[in-house]
């Protein structure tokens, strides 16, 4: 990335007035390279051409340009939240175009300047955006060869494109980029594919570049959404209800309404307000005095209950004929296994800064999906889209759990009422109560196996959670995976790293340990019994063997456990060890993960994300719960809703293995999955009791 | 709302705040010191962590009126004259980071630990940092960065030492 932060200025100040033509860019640059992607690709990535129904705008999914002193700048509606794409997807982009990485600028997420794009979610950046940025930049090069060949009156063929220069090896001539851009105006529309260069030959990819801005993050310099200012800001609070469901009986908002400054803004049952300063508008908020009714509605102790209650039935022949095949089976199985709800609490919680000038809104928030929240905005205030700009700077993370634009929209009203800027920062409380939540399940699985090992039926069923990750990779005569949707869970629920599967994971690889157990075989021998999948088998392996599977026996005071499991293109396996107090109190020790996604594009972040998955499952696997009764949250803060911490954090190995045969896939989330069920079968090793419900650490005394 | 006089980074800042108003938000919204970050409102993240006289202190539960007198150091006085501190070098260097909004609250905390303990054990490491959460999950790389920060500053300190 660039550290000339004056170019970076320029160009956005250029940007600013590029809007729908793109050809203004080239005008206001004096000229240069734009190359776009045509809706090919685009519509391979949200299948009939369009996205929730959405049509994609000019069919274009990204473009980049390059300017006369060589910068590239690349334009794409993929966002930035830790899971360190800036870096990686401008790495493609450098291989393919043959530039310097730092030549390379990324805009991200903004809604004015960047493609339509359905949001950054479901591993789906590397897979899908990085082999576009891909093309254009190979079709890009390509022209810039094709460009020099003419003035040079050279056969293209006969020419090198390297380190941002097209080089006549006959003439020892060469010009930059820059140089062939200087002066000109040519755009090129790419559609098809054009030759990608293969993994093993990979220079820029493929290797450990640092977090492109780095600096910025350990100077503070870095602007988060919560950072944003503008002239004459105001700060906004908003009036929450006192639960889930609640209808407003009475409020009294007199008091709060006389300190100076202080505007009340009302509409309905939305109450919320406008301060010269965050603290006045706290205090302010304090001294608002309403009251609410809250229906009676589901706590913790009724949750599985109610769900198993509301789900939806299924597909009740197709699970007969799984259990007629588990009839004849030797050992048979039927297990029920649990998870509760538990929040994402990304660092900086929802914050956005809205701003109206002459009909036209613009804001900056944290969001997943820039598109989705303008969307959002242009249907709460009855305005075009083109008429909203959302920025989305790069935010302190998400995990699954900023898809949605609410606290966009209250900021958006309450700058509309005020008419002056106005930033929402949503306190800790409001992200672990009126965000969403990772959704709660019940999962039964009924399984048969022979007396040799080889599983002959499989049933998964989820209530709730979902269905991701719910097909078993093991090899199964007979199986059924089955989602049971129940239509009004408790609680608000939506996305989350891995989301169900890591549930179904826990479930399965729970289940396959038990299943060992009845049948008196070591876990990984007897997955590796029913395993061809090579990719998932190399895993299992390579973890295994840096762990030292089986060498040593589990005893009371130390157990072992493996788990393993496959989704959105990624391979995991995870081997856990715990010790077990003499208070009976469990610590996880040591985790040696292995991972496989296909060729790695940068092995330093690729094992930051996933020691990171490791960490952040550990969490759900042991003490992660949301407590709730009556329309509350109980636990709305880090000291009662326990998240890791250093102590937490066992030793970490993790194995990549870089399979440059294969396409990139995602790898922010499914790192997660195979960790609570390797740290269960671990205490079961240990202590012979069986943990089926997380978190763990409610069944079991687990030291902090 | 009373006049306060704040010695940040080195130089004095008057502002007008209510007594009672967290240090956070008059640093990050009346300072546009923003390095700064709101995590909780609680002192239960760290995100927040200033300098107050050289120690480690949550600036979301301590008020402006208790800090006006003491010696401020924010993060963007942790790197001075364009050079980075030992600390944010070393994060920097271990990559310690994802999305890196605790990453400030973490530098200076450890600025803090460094300050007591020149060449921290891991378990000094854990009972110092403990309070700073880390949702992206990157401690083993803080820690190795904490040790890496160590290292340098010794290596600083015996260059320093050579030269007289």
């Amino acid at each position: 990335m660039p550290v000339d932060e004056l170019a970076l200025q320029q160009v956005s100040d250029k940007l600013r007035w590029f809007t729908l033509d793109r050809r203004d860019f080239l005008r206001l640059c004096g000229g240069g390279l734009l190359v776009c992607l045509a809706g090919d690709a685009a519509a391979q990535e949200s299948g009939r051409g369009g996205w929730g129904g959405h049509p994609l705008p000019q069919q274009i999914s990204a473009w980049l340009a390059i300017d006369e002193r060589s910068q590239v700048t690349v334009f794409t509606g993929k966002v930035e939240s830790g899971q360190n794409i800036r870096t990686s997807l401008a790495q493609s982009v450098a291989e393919e175009l043959r530039v310097p990485f730092h030549s390379i600028t990324m805009v991200m997420g903004d809604t004015d300047l960047v493609p339509w794009d359905a949001g950054t979610f479901g591993s789906r950046t590397t897979p899908t955006m990085g082999p576009q940025l891909r093309s254009m930049a190979a079709a890009a090069r390509q022209l810039l060869v094709e460009a020099a060949a003419q003035r040079w009156k050279a056969a293209p063929a006969t020419l090198i494109a390297t380190n941002g220069k097209v080089t006549n090896p006959g003439s020892g001539l060469s010009l930059t980029y820059g140089e062939i851009t200087h002066g000109e105006k040519l755009t090129q529309t790419v559609s098809g594919d054009p030759a990608l260069t293969p993994a093993p030959d990979w220079k820029i990819a493929g290797t450990p570049v640092p977090k492109a801005n780095g600096r910025d993050f350990v100077t503070g310099r870095h602007q988060y959404p919560s950072d944003i200012a503008r002239p004459g800001m105001l700060y906004g609070k908003i009036l929450r209800p006192s639960g889930f469901r609640a209808a407003l009986v009475s409020v009294d908002a007199t008091a709060a309404e006389k300190m100076p400054g202080v505007q009340i803004i009302r509409d309905g049952d939305f109450i919320g307000l406008v301060a010269p300063d965050e603290w006045t508008a706290g205090q302010a908020l304090a001294a608002i005095h309403a009251k609410w009714t809250v229906p009676p509605q589901t706590s913790n102790q009724d949750l599985f209950d109610f769900l198993q209650k509301n789900a939806e039935p299924g597909d009740a022949a197709a699970q007969a004929n799984v259990d007629q095949a588990i009839a004849s089976a030797d050992v048979k199985l039927t297990q029920q296994y649990t998870v509760q709800y538990i929040a994402h609490a990304p660092l900086e919680p929802r914050a956005a800064v809205a701003e109206w000038y002459g009909g036209r809104l613009t804001v900056w928030t944290g969001t997943q999906r820039p598109f989705g929240v303008r969307q959002e905005l242009s249907s709460a205030f009855r305005i075009s889209e083109s008429q909203v700009r959302v920025l989305m700077p790069d935010m302190g993370s998400g995990y699954g759990g900023k898809h949605s634009g609410e606290c966009a929209v209250e900021a958006a009203r309450l700058a509309k009422a005020a008419g002056k800027p106005v930033r929402l920062v949503w306190t800790r409380e409001e992200e672990f109560t009126w965000a969403y939540f990772r959704p709660a399940g019940v999962m039964e699985i009924r399984s048969g196996a022979s007396r040799d090992g080889t599983l002959v039926a499989w049933a998964q069923h989820n209530i709730n959670s979902g269905p991701s990750g719910i097909d078993t990779p093991y090899n199964v005569a007979t199986k059924l995976g089955q989602f049971h949707e129940v239509s009004e869970p408790p609680l608000r629920q939506g996305s989350y790293r891995a989301l169900a599967a890591t549930a179904n994971h826990f479930a399965r690889e729970t289940h396959m340990d038990e299943l060992a157990h009845a049948l008196n075989m070591d876990p990984l021998e007897f997955r590796l019994k029913n395993l061809t999948d090579p990719r998932l088998r190399a895993v299992f392996q390579s973890a295994a063997q840096q762990f030292g599977w089986g060498k040593t026996p589990s005893t009371p005071q130390r157990g072992f456990g493996i788990a393993g499991g496959t989704e959105k293109g990624g391979y995991v396996a995870a081997c856990a060890e715990v010790e077990i107090g003499p208070d009976k109190k469990v610590r996880v020790r040591r985790v040696v993960q292995a991972w496989e996604s296909g060729a790695i594009v940068n092995p330093d972040g690729l094992r930051n994300q996933t020691m990171g998955a490791i960490v952040q499952g550990l969490g759900g696997a042991l003490f992660e719960q949301i407590r709730f009764a009556s329309g509350q949250i109980l636990n709305p803060d880090f000291g009662d809703y326990r998240v890791p911490r250093f102590r937490d954090t066992p030793q970490i190995e993790v194995i990549l293995l870089d399979r440059k045969d294969l396409p990139s896939a995602g790898a922010g989330e499914t790192g997660i999955v195979a960790v609570a069920p390797a740290i269960g079968n671990a205490i079961f090793a240990a202590t012979g009791t069986r943990l089926r419900a997380m978190p763990m650490a409610v069944a079991a005394p687990i030291v902090s | 709302m009373a006049d306060f006089t704040l010695l940040v980074n080195g130089a004095p800042y008057r502002v007008q705040a209510a007594p009672e108003e967290p240090l956070l938000t008059v640093l990050r919204n009346r300072l546009q010191l923003t390095g700064t970050k709101f995590g909780c409102g609680e002192g239960e993240c760290g995100a927040c962590t200033v300098l107050l006289s050289g120690k480690a202190a949550r600036s979301c539960i301590t008020t402006v009126s208790s800090a006006a007198g003491s010696e401020i150091i924010t993060i963007e006085g942790i790197e001075r004259h364009g050079q980075l501190s030992p600390v944010q070098q070393a994060f920097l260097e271990e990559g310690a980071f994802q999305c890196a909004y605790c990453t400030t609250g973490m530098i200076v905390a450890a600025t803090s630990l460094l300050q007591d303990h020149p060449h921290p054990t891991d378990e000094q490491i854990l009972t110092a940092m403990d309070g700073n959460i880390c949702r992206c999950g990157t401690y083993p790389r803080i820690l190795a960065a904490i040790h890496r920060a160590s290292a340098i500053m010794a290596q600083k300190k015996g260059a320093d030492h050579a030269r007289g």
